[in-house]
């Protein structure tokens, strides 16, 4: 197939056809997957290819779909759980935090739990305080599961197919402010391995460390200051949160002495938060600058779409925080 | 707002009074519909309850003041019946200052605590179990009242609606399970969703009073609501299934591809709005004219919810920070104030 122009939602669905078609045991499930073809059109037309017992719509039971993906991991299948979003992770997290993720380690190594949870999150829509939320920490806190965020068509693909090769559970969570992104997609090339960070752009100033939607937003924000600033950002593109990649970010912030971490999620104890500890303690010799996070308000996300859009950073007030630093 | 135990009201003006908030319903979601074409409204996930007129009006009529009731994001027609203003919804939808949260919520969380609407929701299945605490409010403090949880038929797939029913069936509490059965979860039709559609069924196993009405007569629903909600005030909780069907797409960007256009037309000869019509010509309590003037002064108010909505302001930004808490606790610091604070320098 080599290269091919298509977007964020069809390179995810071409992941999840081409490894259906390669395993039998891959199945999906979950609300409106069918017939529907997903609320966001990543699974449509999967189940006229591979069948009612493969492409499994269920009712609305968040909390039994997430369980009896992790049953059927166990018993042979690979399952690919859709939640339609990722709030309702809430109403998962006992098969998600103390089945799923407890497994392996609490039966003594005995079977792990090879499923995905496919979901998306983010703002963007005007959906309201619970559609609109980014919960990636909640995943990131609990040890045994693993966390995939694709913030590019090629990652769709490749983050996706590499997902549904892994020995334990992964979240795997889109942005619905992606899926109709153009990219081009190459099948045929190596991708950056599982767990890989990815350097998207180089700079000796500082160094901007994203992920999801924001990867993008921090790009935008780079461009910004090189153009009215001549300030040079490093900008990094995590791809899993766990597994975490410091070892692309350390010698980047050693070298440029500032670092900035950028995410939609709440800001306090968030991903960020994290990544901003890491670096600090990892890094501080090298620091000239405490590691600034900039993340979600911590607040919930309004409808009104003004309130909405300035709950979460933007390019302009990346850019902004930058120049503060550098100032 | 209807009162249908109110004596004054005589059994033919009821009909009359069910048909003309009815026609409110369905005219406010058909301007919702209107907003969102011409982009005024706050994203496009407006789930319109056009068919669903018959619930909304033959339960509300049968509330009393201090009742409480949560909603399912189907839930503009239930609050507009139970009083709201639909001016002040409309600017929620269009996510203004002066809508019922101040653009906070949308047309998924319009609440109104002075109404007792404890809050619509959008987490399917959500806003049940806050009814068997009202409930158990209501018996504690001795307050009389009812509480009333609305929901689709999709919720009956979450498991909290079970954990709920029993509860308020353990506990004998003043509660009213509403399920507005329009066929549909989305693209899916209940009998994908179940193998046993027969959904009031569920909750008698658990103890309540419960039945399933056609939703095509109110008075038929608002006889099975009085009876059954009569028996909740007195401490036997109930559970209502009103069939119905959904006129248009789940929300206001889908085509329904999923269901045929045979499928459709027949759906929509179930409506709530024609039927009372056409009883109250045929029995001659009305005439056609006198209905097509109450018709007009009803576009003409609805027509106003939207050039109000339009007009009004966006929320200030400052607001982003204010009702995370109670009044008068701090606000939570802006991620800009912060950095500022933490980057100054001499
Ligand atoms: C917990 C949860 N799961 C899924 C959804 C997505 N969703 C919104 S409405 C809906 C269908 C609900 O069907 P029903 O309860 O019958 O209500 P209706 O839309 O027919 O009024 C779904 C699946 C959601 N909002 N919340
Ligand atoms: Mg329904």
């Amino acid at each position: 197939m080599a290269k091919i122009e298509t977007t964020y939602r069809d390179a995810l669905r071409l992941a999840l056809t081409e490894a259906m078609q390669a395993d039998d045991n891959v199945i999906i499930m979950g609300e409106e997957v069918g017939r529907y073809g997903g609320a966001y059109g990543v699974t449509k037309g999967l189940i006229d290819e591979f069948g009612e017992d493969r492409v499994i719509d269920t009712p609305i039971s968040e909390a039994a779909i997430v369980g009896a993906a992790v049953g059927a991991g166990m018993a042979g299948l690979r399952p690919v759980a859709e939640l339609m979003y990722v709030d309702f992770i809430g109403m998962t997290m006992d098969q998600l935090a103390n089945q799923a993720a407890k497994i392996r380690y609490m039966f003594g190594g005995q079977i792990g739990v090879p499923m995905v949870l496919r979901t998306q999150g983010g703002t963007g829509r005007s959906a309201g305080a619970q559609h609109s939320q980014s919960l990636e920490a909640y995943v990131m806190h609990t040890p045994g599961l693993r966390l995939a965020m694709p913030s590019t068509v090629d990652d769709a693909y490749h983050l996706l197919r590499q997902a549904l090769k892994q020995p334990d559970p992964v979240v795997f969570i889109e942005h619905k402010g992606l899926y109709t992104m153009k990219g081009t997609l190459d099948t045929d090339a190596e991708p950056a391995g599982w767990g890989k960070a990815r350097v998207m752009r180089e700079g000796a100033d500082i160094v901007i460390v994203s992920y999801s939607r924001q990867l993008h937003h921090a790009l935008a924000a780079a461009e910004i200051l090189a153009r009215e600033n001549g300030i040079q950002a490093a900008v990094i593109d995590l791809r899993t949160l766990n597994p975490l990649d410091f070892d692309t970010i350390r010698p980047l912030v050693e070298q440029a002495g500032r670092a900035m971490v950028v995410s939609e999620g709440a800001m306090t104890s968030g991903v960020a938060a994290e990544l901003a500890a890491r670096i600090t303690e990892e890094c501080f010799d090298f620091l000239e600058d405490p590691v600034v996070r900039v993340a979600g308000e911590d607040i919930p996300i309004s409808v009104s779409p003004l309130l909405e859009k300035h709950s979460v950073p933007t390019p302009e007030f990346i850019s902004d925080a930058v120049r503060m630093m550098l100032k | 707002m209807i009162d249908a135990n109110n004596e004054a009201a005589g059994k033919n003006s009821l009909l009359a009074d069910f048909y003309r908030e009815m026609r409110r319903v369905r005219t406010f979601e058909e301007r919702v519909g209107e907003l969102f074409v011409r982009g005024q409204s706050a994203g496009s996930m407006l789930h319109l309850s056009i068919g669903e007129e018959s619930a909304a009006v033959g339960i509300c009529a049968n509330m009393r003041d201090g009742d409480t009731f949560t909603t399912h994001h189907r839930g503009h027609g239930i609050f507009l019946a139970r009083g709201a203003d639909p001016a002040r919804m409309m600017a929620e939808i269009a996510g203004k200052e002066a809508g019922y949260c101040h653009g906070k919520g949308g047309s998924m969380h319009i609440a109104d605590m002075g109404l007792g609407h404890l809050g619509a929701n959008a987490i399917v299945g959500g806003g049940i179990p806050a009814v068997v605490g009202a409930g158990l409010a209501a018996r504690n403090r001795k307050t009389n009242a009812v509480s009333f949880a609305f929901f689709g038929d999709g919720a009956t797939g979450q498991g909290i609606l079970y954990e709920s029913m029993n509860m308020a069936a353990l506990w004998k509490l003043p509660v009213m399970f509403v399920c507005i059965n329009n066929q549909y979860g989305m693209g899916t039709r209940i009998d994908q969703a179940t193998a046993n559609p027969n959904l009031h069924e569920r909750a008698e196993a658990f103890g309540l009073a419960a039945r399933t009405v056609d939703g095509l007569d109110v008075e038929d629903v608002n006889e099975a609501a009085a009876e059954l909600i009569a028996g909740a005030r007195a401490g036997q909780p109930a559970f209502l299934v009103i069939d119905c069907y959904r006129f248009f797409g789940h929300a206001r960007k889908d085509k329904s591809p999923y269901r045929d256009e045979t499928e459709e037309a027949e759906g929509r000869l179930k409506d709530p709005v024609i039927r009372a019509r056409d009883k109250l010509i045929s029995s001659g309590m009305m005439s056609e004219a006198d209905l097509d003037a109450w018709d007009a002064e009803i576009a003409t108010e609805m027509d106003a919810t939207i050039d109000f909505s339009i007009a009004e302001k966006e929320p200030q930004l400052s607001s982003m920070y204010r009702d995370v808490y109670a009044p008068g606790e701090p606000e939570p610091e802006p991620v800009r104030t912060r950095l500022e604070r933490v980057l100054a320098r001499e």
